[in-house]
């Protein structure tokens, strides 16, 4: 997990198994109380699938950032894993996705400066307007 | 259909059915390459092998936490010109009461086998499931090759 600026980047790794899938959620719940980060990237870049057991735990990372008052995206998702999570009936609803890291920051910027630090549910890909 | 233990992976020759135990978290990750590693092998586009992964990656964990564990067996197919790829999830646990229900959109058995089995079914081109109270439960899938 690495820090920039107010914002911190969780990447998932390839060889997620259920466990280190629970695992990465208390760690970022941990990191973004401790470190009073305002925004949370979850980079799911190097997955090569997302099954449901993952999604369930991407899903409930984003509501407890959210739930802690911090912005947060999934971002980096491949073409055939959204592909697949969609035929799987699993869009990630109601979770914000951003193609890259960067669009994500933006994203988060974006949302920081449309509705202050109190914080909303981000929208669909790409840059909030 | 013969056992496979500790975490076991075994090839039985050319034709190759391999069988991967089941029975812990980390071994539905050792499925998931298994599976993976075979849909590269036949050429199989990146989008269906994502599919069969996927859909393996549910079954392999249903298998473990629902059928107490068992195993996954894998093997290429034939027919009429076509190669596919045959997965087969076999466990002996408490098996399933109704198994038109378990496979309804949207039931879930309350730990989140509906999900599973629903969801995997759309991902995959054949689909079986053998199951009854005390029997454990057989998943059968097939995947085809495009074109």
């Amino acid at each position: 997990m690495v820090r920039t600026g107010q914002v911190l980047i969780a990447t998932l790794g390839d060889e997620l198994d259920d466990q280190s899938a629970l695992g990465m959620l208390s760690d970022v719940a941990d990191r973004v109380a401790r470190d009073r980060v305002q925004g949370v990237l979850l980079d799911i870049s190097a997955l090569e699938i997302v099954d449901s057991f993952i999604c369930k735990v991407l899903g409930d990372t984003a509501a407890v950032v959210k739930v802690l008052g911090a912005q947060v995206a999934v971002v980096g998702m491949r073409p055939v894993v959204a592909i697949t999570l969609v035929e799987l009936g699993l869009p990630l609803t109601g979770v914000a996705t951003a193609l890259t890291v960067d669009h994500g920051l933006a994203l988060l910027a974006g949302s920081a400066a449309a509705v202050g630090p109190t914080g909303r549910e981000g929208g669909g890909p790409g840059p909030r307007r | 259909m013969d056992q496979a233990r500790d975490g076991d992976v075994r090839r039985d020759g050319p034709g190759d059915v391999q069988v991967v135990a089941l029975a812990a978290d980390g071994d539905v990750v050792r499925a998931r390459h298994a599976v993976r590693d075979l849909a590269v092998r036949l050429a199989f586009d990146l989008v269906t092998q994502t599919k069969l992964v996927t859909a393996a990656s549910e079954l392999a964990r249903n298998t473990v936490l629902h059928g107490g564990g068992g195993t996954m067996t894998l093997e290429p197919v034939q027919d009429a010109g076509r190669t596919g790829i045959r997965i087969t999830f076999a466990d002996e646990g408490p098996g399933i009461a109704q198994v038109d229900k378990a496979l309804t959109e949207g039931w879930s058995s309350g730990g989140g086998m509906g999900l599973g089995l629903t969801g995997s079914r759309r991902l995959v081109h054949e689909f079986s499931l053998d199951s009854a109270p005390g029997r454990g439960t057989t998943v059968t899938v097939v995947v085809w090759r495009r074109g």
